[in-house]
């Protein structure tokens, strides 16, 4: 068990014949998980990897029964390319192109709404069932299988606090890298409301960070429902100085987005574990699901 | 990417929203003679810099005569204001705005945003508006009444009208100048648009007394003519050199050059490195598209700034940027620099940890190598001190 993708997975890449396509698709590929075509208008009939390659994803579903594709194709194309995917219905759509702009995502997401497609992304580093199944960018050498699931907001973070888990002998079920763009799709509640359901997945680990309102619709969400499994939070950004921009999208004064110390705040009233660095988090986890 | 005042009235124009008269000056001179092209009773001074709070911190001012336009422009021009958005270095204020004071007969606040939920435009209202309008809506978020407009009502008038009455703005040609507003917004990709005040002059018209405009950079691909305001972000000159190398910079007050790989640990770092009582001299996150000559890059910004008396490098190796390309990197800035002397701190893990470790040793690099970031931080606070 996982959430979202694993071993029965079929995955397309868009994007497939670009460098970075080709690179992380012949990654996914080596990791055991199953590539089983690309999208490129125009290539449609040749092979790339050894893999078909169609001219549109609706084909390419078609043909290959994939339900999941990776997105990877420059910033300018994005959205369209997302659009494609959730039009032609693929269950899981990561997308990892970074800077896609935030008038291109507002026409994603009324796409989106609606659908049955879950978005992962943009700006992530995707979605990894150990042992199963890797759509993205992320590294796999400290990732082993077992029952913590994390949803992060920070790939450099979520690299940091797997390998800190497994070398506590804590494997993961799934980890989603939600993005860290403004406006994305799956937030940190539907990757709650999936790992409650997956029978494997023992705690949840959330990373957050300063700005959007992530942590506190999580908090939200907790607050008013008998989880059942222990929650663990990290936020990031506690120091920043205020009103400037470090990374990702940042604050709106007038908008909202709280600071680190109110989001954990939120947190530990709705119940959830606060670890107070990155190095904390195994630890926490640890103790948490010793307590529940 | 912050648009000046000027700049966004002019673009806010554009789309038929009033907005005062007024000119640009360098020089307090300027600044008196532009008085005479405005024919006001009245002036108001503003200072032009890429960060909001300018009104408490001294840089709008009325000024009743030329001559006192004169004097506030002197006053401003050249000087340092730092607002609560600057950080305590300030910003420089290389120009002044001159404009009629006008003749107000209530304040109001209006915002557009994109909803992060469902991608529509996100419209935010209030009764109240003016300076402090800010410090008043963090205090009682209740002043702020918003909504989100779906695909389809983006110039629906009647929606537009009633939502702005329930923020206690009962006008119809408000509504005319907020579709304007939205038109604005959509085709220029802002990310923020915020008129504060929105204001009801005594005529009964609206006017954009202050405006706050933030594009999405991202979207400079289609948009040539946001190139041209990169020299207008009040970015210090290392920040812009970092930006053309893939790097996120902000430089910050202390002591300590810091170096990591993307936003999440960076934050995370420097949390680390505050609640060890250690003063970052820098924010940076090596963008995952970096080469090891753009890490040099930023390493040697560090390098050259003789306030970093040491430097912590934090990396964790991953998918895309690999500790040896990082290490690479490092070691070429040393080599080039007459700062060889610097310690340099390394927390290196994942992909090729090991492998980043010896290439920093084997070229020379003052380096002291540490398994876990406590350890790294702690030692790199006690050789830069903490104030």
């Amino acid at each position: 068990m996982a959430i979202l993708v694993d071993s029965n997975t079929k995955v397309i890449v868009q994007g497939m014949t670009g460098r970075a396509g080709t690179f992380y698709a012949d990654q996914g590929m080596r990791y055991g998980s199953q590539y089983v075509g690309g999208v490129r208008p125009g290539r449609g009939g040749t092979t790339h990897l050894g893999l078909p390659m169609f001219h549109d994803v609706k084909s390419a579903k078609a043909e290959t029964g994939a339900n999941a594709s990776l997105v990877i194709v420059p910033a300018p194309n994005a959205a369209a390319a997302m659009i494609e995917a959730i039009e032609a219905e693929i269950g899981v759509v990561v997308c990892v192109t970074e800077r896609v702009p935030q008038h291109d995502m507002a026409r994603v997401k009324a796409a989106l709404a609606g659908s049955n497609t879950h978005l992962i992304g943009p700006n992530s580093q995707g979605i990894l069932t150990p042992g199963q199944c890797k759509i993205g960018v992320m590294p796999t050498k400290d990732a082993k299988p077992g029952g913590v699931g994390i949803a992060s907001r920070s790939a450099s973070l979520t690299s940091e606090i797997l390998a800190n888990c497994s070398a506590a002998g804590l494997g993961q079920s799934t980890t989603v890298g939600v993005g860290g763009d403004a406006l994305h799709g799956t937030g940190f509640v539907e990757c709650l409301k999936l790992f409650r359901d997956d029978a494997e997945t023992e705690a949840v680990v959330l990373i957050g960070e300063i700005g959007g309102r992530e942590e506190e619709r999580a908090a939200e969400y907790l607050s008013g429902t008998d989880y059942g499994k222990p929650v663990i939070a990290l936020v990031v950004g506690r120091h920043s100085p205020e009103g400037r921009r470090m990374g990702h999208a940042g604050t709106l004064s007038a908008v909202g987005g709280l600071s680190a110390a109110e989001k954990n705040a939120k947190l530990r009233d709705a119940g959830v574990h606060i670890a107070t660095h990155p190095q904390d988090v195994a630890a926490t986890v640890l103790e948490a699901k010793g307590g529940i | 990417m912050l648009l000046a005042e000027y700049k966004s009235k002019e673009l806010l124009a554009q789309y038929g929203l009033k907005v005062p008269p007024g000119r640009r000056a360098t020089s307090a001179d300027a600044a008196e003679a532009a008085c005479e092209k405005l024919n006001a009773k009245k002036y108001v001074v503003k200072a032009q810099i890429a960060a909001g709070g300018r009104g408490l911190a001294g840089g709008i001012k009325f000024a009743a005569t030329p001559s006192s336009v004169h004097d506030e422009a002197a006053r401003m021009l050249g000087s340092k204001l730092v607002t609560e958005q600057t950080g305590s270095a300030g910003e420089t204020v290389n120009t002044v705005y001159v404009e009629a004071a006008q003749d107000l007969a209530a304040q109001h606040f209006l915002a557009l945003t994109l909803d992060p939920e469902t991608g529509g435009i996100m419209l935010l209202a209030s009764s109240q508006g003016g300076v402090e309008f800010e410090q008043r809506a963090r205090m009682d978020s209740e002043i702020v009444k918003t909504t989100v407009l779906g695909p389809g009502e983006t110039s629906d008038n009647a929606k537009i009208a009633a939502f702005l009455a329930s923020a206690g703005i009962d006008d119809a040609s408000a509504a005319d100048q907020v579709r304007g507003a939205i038109q604005a917004f959509t085709e220029n990709d802002m990310t923020l648009l915020e008129i504060n005040p929105f204001a009801k002059l005594s005529d009964g018209s609206w006017m954009a007394i202050d405006a706050k405009i933030a594009l999405d950079p991202s979207a400079a691909f289609r948009h040539p003519e946001f190139a041209e305001l990169d020299a207008e972000q009040g970015l210090t000159s290392v920040e812009m050199e970092a930006q053309k190398n893939n790097i996120n910079f902000v430089k910050l007050d202390g002591a300590l050059g810091v170096i990591v790989n993307g936003a999440g640990l960076g934050l995370a770092t420097n949390d680390l490195i505050i609640d060890a009582g250690g003063r970052p001299a820098n924010f940076m996150d090596i963008r995952t598209t970096a080469t090891s000559f753009d890490i040099a890059k930023g390493v040697e910004l560090l390098l050259r700034d003789t306030r970093v008396k040491a430097i912590l490098l934090n990396v964790h190796g991953g998918g895309m940027t690999v500790c040896d390309t990082v290490a690479e990197g490092v070691a070429f800035a040393y080599n080039r620099s007459d700062r060889k002397e610097v310690p340099c701190i390394a927390r290196l893990a994942g992909v090729n940890a090991e492998w980043g470790n010896q290439i920093l040793k084997d070229r020379k690099v003052p380096v002291e190598t540490f398994g876990d970031m406590q350890s790294a931080v702690t030692r790199a606070v006690e050789l830069t001190g903490g104030a």
